[in-house]
Formats: C-alpha cells, structure tokens, sequence
C-alpha cells in the first residue's frame, strides 16, 4: 500500500487565541516530517482565524488549511469533526496529531472512529522508524510511546495496519522552537456549510479565566511534595521560591493535600515543565511526577530517603529534612548577594 | 421518564502495583492485581440513579469484559442499577477503544430504548477517554464529555456544566446523547445493605450454566427464566447475540498494537551529592551562580 507522507497537526484555539501544545506539536510534526521526507499541514479551524494560520508557518507548517466561519468561534464536537472527518477521508495524512487538551480529547477519538484510524492517547514521545512487526516490514512507522498502566511501564504504540496514525500529546511534552526562517505562507481555505446537526449541543455560556500561574515560563521552579508532611513545612517552599525567585510548584500528593493549589501542580496530569532549575523537596519522584519535569536542565532533589527514585533523575542530591536544608540554603543564598 | 445506560469498566487496580505483579521482564501481570469498579464509572451511574430518581426511567449498566466482570454488574445492582448486562466473548478480548465502541455500540442497539449514555471519563487501566465519544460517533448521537454538574433536564434536552480548558461551559444537549463525567461531579453512593442481601446471589448465563454442568438436575432454560423473575439475572451477550462483523472485534478489529513495552529504567547514580552543610550548599550556590542560572 502506498501511503501519504503528510503530517497534519490540528490547531486548537480557544477565544481565538491558539493553543500553545498546537505550535509545539507543529515543532515536532516538523522533525518527523524530515524524516519522512514529508510535509507539515496545519488545520486551523475557527471564526477570523487567519493570523493563527499564518502564525503555524514560524513553528513548522508548509501549509495551512483554514476553516473560517461565525459559528465556528467556540469549540463544538459535532461541527470540528465533521470538517476533521471530511479532510481526512479526502486527503488521507499519514499522521494527524493533537493536543491532549479537553478540545483534543473529546474531537480526536470521534474523527478516529469516524475514520476508522487508530488513536493513540497522551503519548509523552513521538519518533518515525521502520519496523519489523510479526515478521512484517513496516517502513516509517510513527512510533507512539506514552506511559501505561498508571505509569508503572512505557508503551511504545505502534498502528501498522492503517493508513491514519493518529496522536494526543500533552501541553509542554514537545519543544517549542521558532524555525530560523518561517515557510513561506500558504493557506487553503475551505468552505464550511453549517448543518443542522450542528445544533444538537449548544452552548449556553462559557467562563474561562486567564490562567494566573504560569508555570512554563518560569525559568526556576521550586515543587514540593507530600514528604514535606504539613502545610506549615510547604511555607519553606514559598520561602525558598521567593528568596531566588522562583514560582511555586507541588507533586500532585501535595495537591491532594491541600498543600498548594491545582493550577501549580507538576506531573502526568498537571503542567510539564522545563525550566533551568527544577528543586524538588519531599517528592520521591514517582513517574507521573517525573514525566512533567524530567526536562528540566538541572535538577536538585532534597529528600530523607537516599534511595527516593527522584535523586536518579537528579543533578544534585542532598539528603536531609527540608526544615533544615532548606533555611540554611537561604541563608547561604543571602550571604552571596551581600 | 428518562432511561439510562451506563458503561461501566472493571479495571485493574493500577494505583495499588507491587513489585509482585510486576514480572521479570518489566510487564504488568493482569492477573495478579486486584479488580476494581472503575470509579469515573461509578460516578457515572450515580448520575444516571439521580436521574432515574427526579424524573422516573430505568438504569441498565452494560459491561464489556471477560465473566469476571460480573462482580463490577453486581456492585451496580447492589447501588440500584435495575438491569445489568454482560457484554462477552472471547472474540471480543484485546479490544482497543475502537473494537472495544464498535461492540459497546452494537450491545446499547440491542438494549436499545434510553434517552442518556453515561461513561466515566476514562479508564485508570488506559487512560484514553475514547471510549466514550467514539461510542457516542458510532451509534451517530452527540457527546458531552467532561461533564462536572447536571443542571436540568427539560423535556428533550438535558443541560449540564462541563469542564473545559481553563474554566466551564454551561451545555445544552438533545436527547438522545453520550455525557460522560468527572470524577469530582458527585459522590458515588454506597452500596445498600438491602440490595446487597437482594442481589448478591445474581448470576450470568455463564455461572448459570456451570450450575446445570454440575447439577444435571437442573435445567438451563428453567434456570435462566427463574433467575430473571426473581431479577438476578446478569444478563449476557455474546457475538451469537449481536450483530456484529467479527473482523472489528476484539484483537482483529484493534488497530493499535503494542510494538514494546519498557518497565522504567532510571538512569540512576549519576548525580552529585551535596551534604546538608553550609559549606556545601554556598559551593552549590556558586556552581549554579557560574552556570547562568542564578544571579
């Protein structure tokens, strides 16, 4: 069977502003494009979406599809799958990526189905490599690996049967990157006819805050965990973060207790981060954990237990309680800006 | 009146893995972990008892999965579900969410006759969140996903508020329609020592008939309409039941396979140690300071 070597990546916007796992996972569909010998399209979908059209050629796209009409401003499944659906089946990509936002995973799995592709969900690594399968050859298969069976394993996923591999990657997985050069800017637009089907979910109203705490952009992050015991100790944290200027982050065990609030949280199903400093204190480093900020350029673990797995991952280790460590690194800090 | 089917998992314990379902090569042994009531499931058919409670209806729980599954069915008869049904079939084991919604599409035709499709949100054996909405595409129904509050239901429509990135939507959906729900939207009730007296003999086709291999007094047909009179039948569909193309069932309809599976490898030992002594820590301090990143 001959298969397309076009990669498609839908772009999410909310508010007609676009999602920021969209232009990374742009990044990333354009490395496996190179390896495919392939191109990168970007689906935009949405009401005066132009300039996120064109702002997709900066991260990798070769070219857009635009999707633009008034009834198309706000997300709505059965309409965004019906455009999805109906370019797929036409062109037949040989990859389709999304984000694994809500948008991504409540749309992906209805075009899959429609489309009879597979789908592969929450994948933590994309990679383009032939494959021997049950003494078949494969070649350029899209390898989807993520982590399984509560992150105890990773998965590598493999789909050798259909011509649509389909993905969703969470935000901050992929790198973002701006090209060097932009592609040149080449967009379709393509009609879009409402239907009455359309209708059958409506929205009613919708509230949406601009997200306070921003993670990502912090350049050093100090997280705590559950090891830290109570709320008082998780006060070190907040020391800490303020002395060298860092933000606030939590394991989700620390969430769970009511150590730190959910929009801080750091892991599998909190944000990824990858700062240049990660200081994790009292988090042994279970893999949802690990997974959203092994990334990071250094890392320091401060942990009683020597054995706690997040000190494998570390670039520094320090053995101690947190009521300690922490207040004599303050005072350490302190001492060199005198 | 409003009838519901909820779709329900029973799942590996996956939060709960030791060293001793882990086998040597890295793998996780199904067997050997306990199985539990997907709890997003569970929050799901509490939806569909509230309901069934405010505006009358009937609750059918469907599960697909081998006779094991059985035990999930009973605990929903045991929170007040008023039919259960087994989906199995060994033709339908190692589905992916593909086969696994084709099935569960094909059984909710049979059962037929609902205004509401409940489903947890996901799975914790897989974490995929599919099921429900490629389930909702191929019965060709609206989805709402996410679902975090029931609002209303309104004649022909139910309203509900959902969760969406970075805040919530207040939806308005036509019946008939797939929601499937978040784990925080309301509290699963327990179960009810009443019904759990009522209901814990309740028994598939399959126990049935081992029953009648070990007694040959008894008699299948006898047997089946017996338990379904005094309502502990578990009922059961296999492929002889539905009208299903076996070439997207279970492994053969799966376009996903798994290629490898790795048990996490740290790498382990490399880092440097730092005491916990002033010294120590003004030497990390420089060492961070020289590398740009402090300062």
């Amino acid at each position: 069977m001959n298969f397309s070597n076009e990669v498609w990546v839908f772009i999410e916007q909310r508010d007609g502003k676009p999602a920021d796992v969209s232009f990374e996972l742009l990044c990333k569909a354009h490395k496996l494009a190179e390896t495919m010998e392939g191109s990168v399209k970007a689906v935009v979908i949405g009401d005066n979406a132009e300039e996120i059209a064109k702002a997709a050629f900066c991260y990798g796209a070769n070219e857009a599809m635009l999707i633009d009409h008034p009834s198309l401003r706000h997300f709505r499944t059965i309409p965004y799958s019906r455009i999805l659906t109906k370019l797929i089946e036409e062109f037949t990509p040989r990859i389709v990526l999304f984000g694994a936002t809500v948008i991504g995973r409540d749309l992906a799995p209805r075009v899959a189905s429609h489309t009879k592709s597979a789908l592969t969900a929450d994948c933590t690594d994309l990679q383009i490599s032939d494959v021997t399968y049950l003494k078949e050859k494969f070649p350029r298969l899209l390898l989807q690996i993520r982590p399984a069976f509560g992150g105890n394993i990773i998965a590598t996923i493999i789909t050798p049967d259909v011509p649509v591999q389909m993905a969703t990657v969470r935000e901050g997985v992929m790198e973002l990157s701006l090209l060097s050069q932009p592609n040149p800017v080449k967009i379709t637009k393509i009609d879009f006819h409402p239907d009455p089907a359309d209708e059958l979910v409506r929205i009613i109203e919708q509230h949406r805050e601009e997200n306070k705490v921003n993670l990502k952009a912090s350049p050093i992050i100090v997280a705590g965990g559950y090891g830290l015991g109570t709320k008082e100790n998780f006060r070190l944290i907040e020391e800490l973060a303020h002395t060298i200027g860092a933000e606030v982050a939590g394991s989700r065990a620390a969430v769970d207790a009511g150590f730190v609030a959910p929009d801080r949280q750091v892991g599998q199903t909190g944000v990824t981060v990858r700062p240049k400093l990660y200081i994790a204190v009292g988090i042994s480093g279970a893999i949802q954990h690990r997974a959203g900020m092994q990334e990071s350029q250094k890392i320091i673990a401060i942990n009683t237990d020597p054995e706690a797995p997040i000190f494998d991952i570390s670039h520094y280790g320090i053995v101690g309680d947190a009521s300690e460590v922490i207040p004599a690194f303050i005072e350490a800090y302190k001492n060199k800006l005198k | 009146m409003y009838n519901s089917i909820v779709l329900v998992k029973q799942v590996p314990d996956t939060a709960n893995i030791s060293g001793k379902v882990m086998k040597d090569d890295g793998t996780v042994n199904r067997s050997k972990l306990p199985a539990i009531f997907n709890y997003e499931d569970k929050v799901a058919l509490e939806f569909a008892l509230r309901i069934k409670e405010k505006f009358g209806g009937k609750v059918t729980a469907v599960s697909m999965g081998p006779p094991r599954a059985s035990d999930t069915l009973r605990e929903c008869l045991f929170m007040g579900a008023d039919e259960v049904y087994l989906i199995t079939d060994r033709k339908f084991a190692g589905a992916d969410t593909l086969a696994t919604s084709y099935v569960l599409a094909e059984a909710i035709k049979k059962i037929g006759n609902y205004s509401f499709i409940f489903a947890g949100r996901q799975a914790i054996d897989g974490d995929t969140a599919q099921v429900g909405p490629q389930t909702a595409e191929k019965l060709g129904i609206p989805q709402i996903t996410y679902t975090e509050e029931l609002i209303d239901v309104k004649r022909d429509r139910i309203i509900i508020r959902r969760k969406i990135d970075g805040g919530y939507e207040i939806v308005e959906g036509s019946i008939p329609v797939l929601l499937t729900v978040l784990k925080d939207a309301v509290d699963p009730r327990p179960f009810s020592a009443k019904r759990v007296m009522a209901f814990k003999g309740a028994k598939s086709l399959l126990d049935l008939e081992k029953l009648t291999e070990e007694n040959s007094l008894l008699y299948i047909d006898k047997l089946v309409h017996e338990y379904e009179e005094k309502g502990l039948l578990i009922k059961t569909l296999t492929t002889d039941d539905l009208d299903v193309d076996p070439e997207r069932c279970g492994v053969k309809g799966s376009p996903t396979k798994v290629y490898k599976v790795e048990s996490v490898v740290l790498a382990g030992g490399n880092h440097a140690r730092v005491e916990p002594t002033k010294t120590a820590l003004s030497g990390l301090i420089d060492q961070l300071m020289n590398d740009h990143i402090f300062g």
